[in-house]
């Protein structure tokens, strides 16, 4: 905050939207402004799998850990599924610089509707807000940085949870059940499409995302698998009524810890009946 | 040729701030206190969308009192200015004293400019740190004074039969309850009585260190309020002797373009929930 008089475009009524108020007074920091010539794919670290899915009264979200950079694993650490409000989250798959700031600013366009207005947007509203913010990075997906979202929300006045997943202009695709981003998302959705039912509970479905995540990274050498040595496991995120929270790291590990005993047993995982119920 | 009236700069700055303190003295006083975990701000105002007190950011609040319109210009500018130094640095990087400044800048430089109506605002803006002593509370006049309050301060019309009340009173580190009946019981103090007020006139809200998200505002519900303060059943002919204001009329319709608060306030739905907008949900 400078020590001046506050410019007047801050003092003027008008739009709710950080992310409008950013285009106009500064848009040098917007994720994605400075469009280079030339395909940067190559030379940006990539997030990869993100699976999400809904249960009777809420949403679970989950992601790996691992970040590439064509052959080579950039990040083993890297979080790529953020809480966005109270009562959403986003995981992210592609450009992971890029996806950050996205993010970051994602997070201050619905905090700062909030603030202005004193009421929260309403789950489309959360979305298509994220549609507008992934279209204006289109100029840097045609150049290889591509960043594309999977976001999910809890929709109080329906009582359910919400998953929506994005292309990189900008289209927004309500999905039911559940949905994959990311490279290793064909896995994992394969995977999910056995074992997902709609009326599972909060923590076995949290296994099943688990299971997913691990398919995803037996088959796609850019998602990482549960890293035992390191205690390096997914992070899953849950939403319900009562709001959002991320799973402590014991948590998942004792998940993580259960789906690779069953590996043990059995390295392609649990199998699903061939009768249909 | 005639000679334009001379008026000396003492009285231009006499009148203006005359002018200011009228408008701001037609409104209900607002106070804030410091208590163990943090800081609570209260006011009677018997809107239950137009709010006086708000969220800045994490750990700031806003409090005024004055037109709404102006105040709400600032609100939405301080919130701006928040955002985007935490968009652009980090967080922590926002901090309660750099928005104090900018008001003061604002309001000062308004308030000396021939061209522009002096705001008829006062406002507060409360940081909390993680401890007592780590709480910043300024005061904000007017003409761009920034007065760096400790433990309890009063804004508003009857600011200092309020402040006097809560200067007998207050005492340091007490409990989000006490300072919340302390509060309320100097809101209705006046010279020659003291009423009760009802707890749906009322807006209270606080920085609370306690809370676990790392947006510390929240707002103290009807229900909540009615439960602190014990019967707060208010006497009926007070309430009804109060006319709903949130901002005092204008003094001189010609000098003031009549707008109505309401059409300047936000999108605010109609408080279903008992008055409690899910600004930082979810609550106590």
């Amino acid at each position: 905050m400078s020590e001046s008089r506050i410019p007047a475009a801050y003092m003027t009524p008008g739009t709710s939207s950080f992310a409008d108020f950013l285009t106009a007074q500064s848009p040098e920091l917007l994720p994605g402004h400075h469009p280079v010539p030339g395909n940067l794919g190559d030379i940006a670290p990539h997030g990869t799998t993100i699976v999400a899915a809904t249960f009777p009264g809420g949403v679970i979200i989950a992601g790996d850990r691992r970040a590439t950079q064509g052959n080579l694993i950039a990040e083993r650490d890297m979080r790529k599924v953020f809480p966005s409000d109270e009562y959403s989250a986003v995981g992210i798959a592609g450009s992971a610089g890029l996806a950050i700031e996205l993010v970051k600013l994602f997070q201050t366009e619905l905090e700062h509707y909030e603030k202005i207005e004193g009421t929260t947007l309403s789950i489309e509203g959360k979305a298509s807000r994220l549609s507008a913010l992934v279209r204006g990075n289109l100029a840097m997906a045609m150049q290889g940085l591509v960043v594309v979202p999977l976001f999910v929300g809890f929709d109080p006045d329906a009582g359910v949870g919400k998953i929506y997943g994005y292309d990189p202009t900008g289209g927004r695709y309500e999905q039911t059940g559940y949905s994959g981003v990311g490279s290793g998302s064909l896995f994992a959705k394969s995977a999910l499409k056995k074992l997902y039912r709609p009326d599972l509970d909060e923590n076995t479905l949290v296994a099943v995302l688990v299971q997913a995540l691990y398919d995803a990274a037996d088959d796609d050498s850019a998602t990482g698998g549960p890293d035992v040595s390191r205690k390096l496991f997914p992070l899953v995120h849950v939403i319900t009524a009562d709001g959002g929270h991320t799973l402590p790291d014991a948590e998942v590990a004792a998940v993580a810890e259960a789906v690779i005993a069953g590996r043990l047993q059995r390295p392609d995982g649990p199998i699903a009946e061939l009768e249909a119920k | 040729m005639s000679t334009p009236f001379y008026v000396s700069p003492e009285q231009l700055m006499r009148d203006r701030a005359d002018f200011a303190r009228k408008g701001i003295s037609r409104g209900r006083a607002l106070v804030s206190l410091q208590y163990a975990d943090g800081i609570v701000f209260a006011s009677e105002n018997p809107s239950a969308a137009l709010h006086k007190v708000s969220e800045i950011y994490d750990r700031i609040a806003f409090a005024a009192v004055g037109r709404y319109n102006e105040f709400e210009n600032l609100r939405i500018a301080g919130v701006r200015l928040a955002d985007m130094r935490g968009y652009a640095y980090d967080r922590r990087d926002v901090t309660g004293r750099g928005l104090a400044n900018a008001y003061a800048q604002t309001l000062g430089t308004i308030f000396s400019s021939g061209g522009e109506k002096p705001y008829e605002v006062e406002l507060f803006v409360g940081e909390i740190g993680d401890s007592a002593e780590d709480d910043q509370l300024y005061r904000l006049t007017y003409d761009g004074q920034v007065v760096d309050e400790h433990g309890f301060a009063a804004i508003g019309g009857a600011a200092e039969a309020v402040g006097g009340y809560l200067k007998e009173r207050y005492t340091e580190g007490a409990s989000l309850e006490d300072a919340i009946k302390l509060a309320v019981a100097a809101l209705g103090h006046t010279e020659t009585e003291d009423r009760e007020i009802e707890a749906k006139n009322l807006e209270v809200a606080v920085l609370d260190r306690n809370r676990t998200q790392p947006r510390k505002f929240r707002r103290i519900r009807p229900a909540t309020l009615v439960e602190i303060l014990g019967s707060a059943v208010a006497t009926a002919e007070v309430a009804a002797a109060e006319p709903a204001a949130v901002e005092p009329a204008p003094e001189n319709p010609a000098e003031k373009p009549a707008e109505k608060p309401v059409d300047e306030a936000p999108l605010a739905p109609p408080a279903d929930d008992g008055g409690e907008p899910p600004i930082a949900p979810p609550l106590d």
